[in-house]
């Protein structure tokens, strides 16, 4: 380990090599931040969310409807019984109002129909109750006051970019790492370093390294686009950030040169990593919160990589929690470097 | 032959350079020495750069390399020659410390494979038979990688220089030419500054100028005092680079000498070849003034002989007699392909 010179010019023809290939600079920059917009456009909107109800046409419609509107979170159209129902099976609205026999009294008995397995058919099934009572003059024995949640640090988006900004190391990582030494070893490019007295750890080091350069410029963009676009603010500590993010590369790139130790087709590797990606994506919290999976996945999904990565992330980003808070998360992330490492260098196939 | 071994080839030089002429540099009948004979009798009494007893390997079923001995002098350019498939990149492979025997020993520098594996490889040049550096890398980017994983040795100027690639430095590996880039190769092996070159079928695919341009820097590296173990298919190849040639086939080294030996060990100089239209037995054409063998190929006749002008007329007089006719008549000076064919009854190269 004295002369770094080999690891010097090992890391400097990696990343000479990934600056030279324009798709690697489109899965390493531009996608992530084409998600991240992407989805941030979706959901970022702040207007409140508003329910659509179908009234079934017929005498009380009219009256039902302008009790319906009072309400300014409901939106009510009137269908015939055929287009309500089928509105109702493709989502298009969350409930179904209509009146039950032939009272006279508009409000006297009404059927709302819901989906109960959609969240939205649950919220539209109160509030049109609570509209249609209202509306027959039922009297408010308590009075209560809503204050909605319009603060930053709590909105999807900034749960969001954390997640992003996980899913980015995981998969430049895995991606970065296995395929090009994947690619290294079917052209025999990794048989003719062998041959010299380079230090095949060097080999391995250097490829951590390289993906550590691209953090620099790659993170930072992710976090400034955020801010700009969608107002999301890190309300920890950049240094601490800076810890987690290069923890998750490094787990990442170890995780990377697991992968690709003794395959030997660029093929196999992409369907290793795929395996490796997808369950992570959905168990891992990048979209939505894991808390919706069953208890006894729970501790399973808490073990994985990118779970800790997230988490951490979250806590630095969005709580502005100290990193030692975090202590559990970046154990679990520490192992998760330092084994497969380990284990690469050990079974590490190099021609 | 008497002068010291100087373990700088790039910067010393042992003996005056000869251009041109290839015959003045071979040892003369009484210095040919082969292997399997007991004590080298190389200057100074030093160990063989190669040693090879009882070498085998094997791959699933296929026997490639079936007990081969060999011994290379410090200070010779040895050929192995042999056609594709005859084990002679196993054998080189071997000796580079890239595969694992299965039986036999190997000493390359006095030193085993094993604990030694790494100061060996500092002593070593090696050129694989199909080397492809990273596309999008420079020229002297690439040296730099290969440079620095030696202690010592040229700077990448001297070796772009000493391989005549001053001109492309900047220029990417994907853009070289197939000569190029095969010296380029050269240029890597050479970057440690190593007593010992392997190459590998240097000049394979390369255009008639390209082979000339390789066959001077090896013969520069010759000249200044290097060993070197060169595999080729091209018996013009062997007979101007090496001082000694291997023929091999089969996993076997089947006969050793020095070209010009070899083609004595013939009995005549000259080969004649003809294809009569009707058959004549080959003890007829034994008997024929100045004949030294006869060998057939299908219909074709190949007689070797000292002197054309006693032998071509009798030939054209005995075939005139038998009243048949010559379907073709050609001659040359005769070569290794002569031996080898002389030894397995069948041509290095099919085309």
């Amino acid at each position: 380990m004295t002369d770094l010179r080999s690891l010097m010019q090992l890391t400097l023809i990696r990343v000479r090599v990934m600056l030279r290939e324009p798709e690697i600079i489109f899965w390493v920059f531009a996608f992530p931040i084409l998600l991240a917009v992407g989805i941030g456009l979706a959901f970022a909107d702040p207007t409140p969310e508003q329910a659509e109800v179908a009234v079934v046409d017929g005498p009380d419609a009219p009256a039902q409807t302008l009790a319906l509107e009072a309400r300014d979170d409901l939106r009510v159209r009137i269908l015939t019984e055929g287009e309500a129902v089928d509105a109702l099976r493709r989502g298009e609205v969350a409930a179904v109002v209509r009146s039950r026999g032939a009272a006279a009294n508009a409000t006297s008995s009404v059927e709302i129909q819901v989906d109960p397995a959609r969240a939205e058919g649950r919220t539209a099934r109160i509030l049109v109750d609570q509209a249609l009572q209202e509306g027959a003059g039922a009297p408010r024995p308590v009075t209560v006051s809503v204050r909605e949640v319009e603060q930053r640090g709590q909105r999807y988006i900034d749960w969001l970019i954390p997640g992003i900004i996980g899913f980015n190391l995981m998969s430049t990582g895995l991606w970065g790492v296995g395929f090009y030494i994947t690619q290294s070893r079917q052209n025999r490019q990794l048989k003719r370093l062998v041959a010299t007295p380079m230090p095949r750890g060097h080999f391995l080091l250097a490829q951590i390294l390289a993906r550590f350069f691209f953090l620099i410029v790659e993170v930072p963009v992710l976090v400034l686009l955020a801010w700009w676009l969608f107002d999301v603010q890190l309300e920890g500590s950049v240094v601490a950030l800076t810890v987690v993010v290069f923890l998750g590369a490094a787990c990442f790139s170890g995780l990377g040169l697991l992968v690709c130790s003794r395959v030997r087709t660029t093929e196999a590797v992409s369907g290793l990593i795929n395996v490796l990606v997808m369950p992570m994506v959905v168990l891992s919290g990048v979209f939505f919160s894991p808390s919706r999976f069953p208890d006894s996945v729970q501790p399973l999904v808490a073990l994985l990589p990118l779970t800790a990565l997230n988490d951490a992330l979250r806590h630095v980003y969005n709580d502005g929690l100290p990193l030692y808070q975090a202590g559990t998360e970046l154990a679990i992330l520490a192992a998760w470097t330092v084994i497969p490492f380990v284990v690469a260098l050990r079974i590490f196939r190099w021609q | 032959m008497g002068n010291p071994i100087v373990a700088s080839p790039l910067r010393s030089s042992t003996e005056p350079p000869r251009p041109g002429d290839d015959q003045s540099r071979r040892p003369g009948d009484g210095e040919v020495w082969h292997s399997g004979d007991g004590e080298p009798p190389g200057p100074g009494g030093a160990e063989p750069a190669i040693l090879v007893r009882g070498l085998h390997k094997r791959y699933g079923d296929v026997h490639a390399v079936q007990g081969l001995d060999l011994e290379v002098r410090r200070g010779e350019c040895y050929g192995l020659l042999g056609p594709n498939g005859a084990g002679k990149t196993t054998t080189v492979e071997v000796l580079e410390g890239l595969t694992r025997a299965d039986d036999g020993e190997v000493r390359v520098l006095g030193m085993t494979w094993g604990q030694q594996g790494k100061a060996l490889r500092r002593r070593l040049g090696i050129q694989l038979q199909e080397t492809r550096f990273t596309e999008k890398v420079r020229v002297d980017e690439t040296l730099r990688l290969f440079r620095s994983f030696y202690p010592s040795g040229p700077s990448v100027e001297e070796l772009l220089d000493h391989v005549q690639l001053q001109e492309k430095r900047r220029s990417y590996v994907r853009d070289l030419s197939g000569g190029q880039r095969q010296r380029l190769s050269v240029a890597c092996a050479l970057a440690g500054n190593p007593e010992l070159l392997f190459l590998d079928e240097p000049t394979t695919g390369l255009d008639p100028q390209s082979r000339r341009a390789l066959w001077e820097i090896v013969e520069s590296f010759r000249e200044a005092g290097g060993t070197i173990l060169l595999t080729t298919h091209f018996m013009d190849e062997a007979e101007r680079l090496a001082d000694r040639v291997g023929i091999m086939d089969r996993g076997r080294i089947l006969e050793e000498g020095s070209p010009a030996e070899l083609i004595r060990g013939l009995g005549g100089a000259h080969v004649i070849e003809f294809e009569p239209s009707n058959p004549v037995p080959e003890e007829e054409l034994a008997s024929l003034p100045g004949v030294q063998m006869v060998r057939s190929r299908g219909d074709t006749r190949l007689l070797t002989c000292r002197e054309l002008h006693r032998t071509l007329p009798a030939l054209v007089t005995r075939m005139a007699e038998r009243g048949g006719e010559l379907t073709s008549l050609h001659t040359h000076r005769a070569t290794l392909d002569d031996v080898f064919l002389a030894r397995t009854g069948r041509q290095l190269r099919d085309d």
